[in-house]
């Protein structure tokens, strides 16, 4: 596969990695945050731990679109479903997710209610013109990545005058996000950060300057193939050990400093900033999701049927919130690989395949054992009181 | 008057015993699945005595769509119950076959299912000697459920066992894996790719048999369906309780199989085949058996992908293509649509 498999080229990984043993400098601790789901997927599923030098840590940001969508705004998903009995069209992660009274959107429809797995928007907007009779609504989840098409579609809907298509809108910012990180504990110890990928094609590299300057964390822009994240944590630790704090581009093949503007454009003319939104995990941001603007506002499914959000706590055992965070990693979390794995996910964080407690899961034989290990060390514990 | 195969459609009489059943029967299910044991007519075919151990398996087929590139529900509904039948070291000789329609389906599109099994089964070399047919009302099926059950014979001193795994052996995979899976989700989706992904559904019989006349030290073979390679190793692993340790790098996917599942973000490893085995064998004899495979037509692209290693946890771990490990879990929910 031209273009993909030279990102994945086990020759140039281990050069890679000798330069990034090389780099780290011994007895020194290196806190990088990958902030994309994406990223923390490439590192779990090529097994990119093992390769990195004792003291280089990667620690797993909030940039899964799945993980932090609070419980209250699946179970309006739910309810759209459920009570108002739309066509509800969602991509497969959210299916999953627990939501309250142990619903999913999967046991919603167990229970009868219309939820379809799409692979995008345009899908829903067919299903809605093929349609007329049915409300179709889409659940649109996700950063600046996957709001130009929510943006596109939305346009669309408006000038077939589709009075059956309205969105659920999740869009949130990854500056917001990533601010609240550094806001929050572990924003202390982090040393930088991979910056996303997917995302920056479309803000560009600027948004992120202000991370450099002004809060001295380093920034490196990388693409989600293996090598790109290699290369990204070298760039990083270059700059960690010259002092330089900047916003460099590894990326380059698709992310320029400007982004798309054209895209930047549409996204302007159809949202507008949400005064606060409740994250999970990152607590309420203000400044941080879009909302459908005025214009278009009969194509929001929240102004439509009237929903009302509710904040839910999270379940108790769950850390999803301080994982999101950076403040825990998922086999510190009680409940992780025992009362909650993949097939049974407690958390959201173990749905979506870009989370990072299912990434560890699912590819990580380590994190099994330490989790068991400490599992057994509990239980001999237990044993001698 | 005789049943219309052009413009007709099942109905509920079809499948209420009386005489538009038997019509059904003599003109579509008799006629092209022609042997003694289906002519008798009675309720039940009577066999003669097999010459050794007898092998049944059973297997329901429910794939949407029912006709894809490469096969269709007729086929699949022949492969996946002799090919069960087969990796169990067994020569596959009978099917029973059970037809659940949806009131309206087209009795055209029906007969080509029927033809398609006919031809399946006839280069399988199995004959369809029993079936039945139910109608269901429009709305409560989807088109046709087929459920196949195999009959076949184990061949002498042959015992093939996925709990027979040791540490050390080798694990062969047949060919390029994900193609059933992705031709059936290229459809579905309306993905068009350069050169179109052919389902791989075959009848396995004969590369089997030429593992087997090799008198390689087979431990087990498995053909993995539904969950794909990485479902299939797993429960080896499991009923062996025993690790496994792949190679990523050394695993065929065909390039068009890639692309897609790198489009959708799915993993190849999880994808269905309909058309390829999984061996397990001494390590003394893998070389040989590997070259067996590869002058088969079935196994071209077999390879040597991994090999058993002792873990009581029963893991099945990989080196990634960049040097790192990483396991390779069990399929969680459901990563795709019916498929088989």
């Amino acid at each position: 596969m031209k273009y993909v498999d030279e990102f994945r080229n086990g020759e140039l990984a281990r050069k890679l990695t000798a330069s990034i043993a090389g780099e780290a400098l011994n007895g020194h601790r290196y806190e990088l945050m990958e902030f994309c789901g994406g990223h923390t997927h490439a590192i779990s599923r090529y097994g990119l731990g093992d390769l990195l030098p004792h003291g280089v840590n990667m620690i797993h940001g909030p940039g899964c679109p799945v993980c932090v969508l609070p419980i209250g705004r699946i179970d309006l998903a739910i309810a759209l479903a459920l009570e108002h009995r739309v066509t509800l069209c969602s991509y497969g992660d959210c299916l999953r997710v627990p939501a309250s009274h142990g619903l999913s959107l999967l046991k919603a429809k167990a229970q009868g209610a219309d939820v379809r797995m799409v692979y995008s928007i345009s899908d829903a907007l067919q299903l809605a013109q093929k349609n007329p009779q049915q409300q179709v609504v889409f659940l649109a989840i996700g950063f600046e990545t996957t709001t130009p098409p929510t943006a596109v579609a939305v346009k669309q809907a408006d000038a077939l005058g589709l009075m059956n298509f309205s969105v659920l809108c999740n869009h949130v910012l990854t500056p917001a996000a990533m601010l609240a990180i550094l806001a929050n504990q572990a924003g202390e110890r982090l040393h930088g950060f991979v910056g996303p990928a997917h995302v920056s094609t479309v803000i560009g590299s600027r948004p992120y300057e202000t991370f450099a300057f002004d809060h001295g964390k380093p920034v490196v822009i990388a693409g989600f193939e293996p090598l790109d994240v290699l290369q990204a944590i070298l760039m990083l630790l270059r700059q960690i050990n010259t002092g330089r704090a900047e916003v460099e581009n590894e990326f380059t093949r698709a992310v320029t400093p400007d982004g798309n503007r054209k895209a930047q454009t549409l996204m302007d003319e159809v949202f507008e900033l949400r005064d606060s939104f409740e994250w999970r995990g990152l607590g309420t941001i203000p400044h941080s999701a879009l909302k459908l603007r005025q214009r278009y506002v009969r194509f929001d499914a929240e102004t439509r049927f009237g929903l009302e959000y509710r904040t839910v706590p999270d379940n108790k055992g769950c850390e999803c919130g301080a994982i999101l965070r950076g403040e825990k990693r998922p086999q510190e979390c009680k409940i992780f690989g025992t009362a909650c794995t993949p097939d049974n996910p407690v958390g959201s964080c173990m749905v979506s395949a870009e989370g990072a407690c299912a990434a560890h899961y699912t590819y990580g034989l380590k994190n099994r054992f330490q989790r068991r290990e400490r599992r057994g060390a509990e239980n001999a514990e237990k044993i001698q009181e | 008057m005789k049943l219309d195969f052009r413009h007709g459609r099942v109905e509920m009489c079809h499948g209420s015993g009386g005489r538009a059943m038997a019509q059904l029967i003599d003109e579509l299910f008799a006629k092209l699945l022609t042997n003694d044991y289906l002519a008798q007519g009675d309720d039940a075919a009577v066999l003669p005595a097999l010459p050794g151990r007898l092998v049944i398996s059973t297997d329901s087929h429910v794939v949407s769509p029912l006709f894809f590139p490469g096969g269709d529900i007729g086929s699949l509904a022949v492969h996946g119950t002799v090919n069960d039948v087969a990796v169990m070291g067994a020569r596959p000789l009978y099917l029973a076959a059970s037809f659940i329609l949806e009131e309206g389906f087209p009795l055209a599109e029906l007969k080509r299912i029927v033809e398609s099994m006919a031809r399946a089964a006839a280069a399988a070399n199995v004959l369809i000697v029993t079936g039945d047919t139910k109608v269901v009302e429009k709305g409560k099926g989807d088109g046709v459920f087929i459920t196949t059950t195999g009959f076949g014979v184990a061949r002498d001193g042959v015992t093939l066992s996925g709990n027979r795994a040791r540490p050390g052996d080798k694990i062969l995979l047949s060919g390029r894996i994900g193609e059933h899976g992705m031709a059936i989700l290229s459809q579905r989706e309306g993905l068009t790719f350069d050169a179109p992904i052919i389902s791989d559904s075959a009848a396995l019989g004969g590369l089997i048999e030429a593992m087997l006349d090799s008198r390689a030290d087979l431990r087990a073979l498995r053909d993995p369906t539904r969950g794909g390679l990485a479902t299939t190793l797993n429960e080896l692993a499991r009923q062996s309780a025993v690790g496994m340790m792949l190679d990523e790098s050394a695993i065929p996917v065909a390039p068009a199989v890639a692309a897609a599942c790198e489009f959708l973000g799915l993993d190849p490893c999880y994808i269905a085949n309909e058309g390829k085995l999984v061996a397990l064998c001494g390590p003394q004899d893998a070389d040989k058996l590997l070259d067996v495979m590869r002058q088969h037509p079935q196994g071209q692209n077999a390879a040597i992908i991994g090999e058993v290693i002792e873990d009581s946890h029963a893991f099945v771990q990989m080196t990634t293509c960049m040097g790192g490990r990483r396991i390779l879990d069990w399929l969680s929910g459901e990563q795709l649509p019916r498929i088989c």
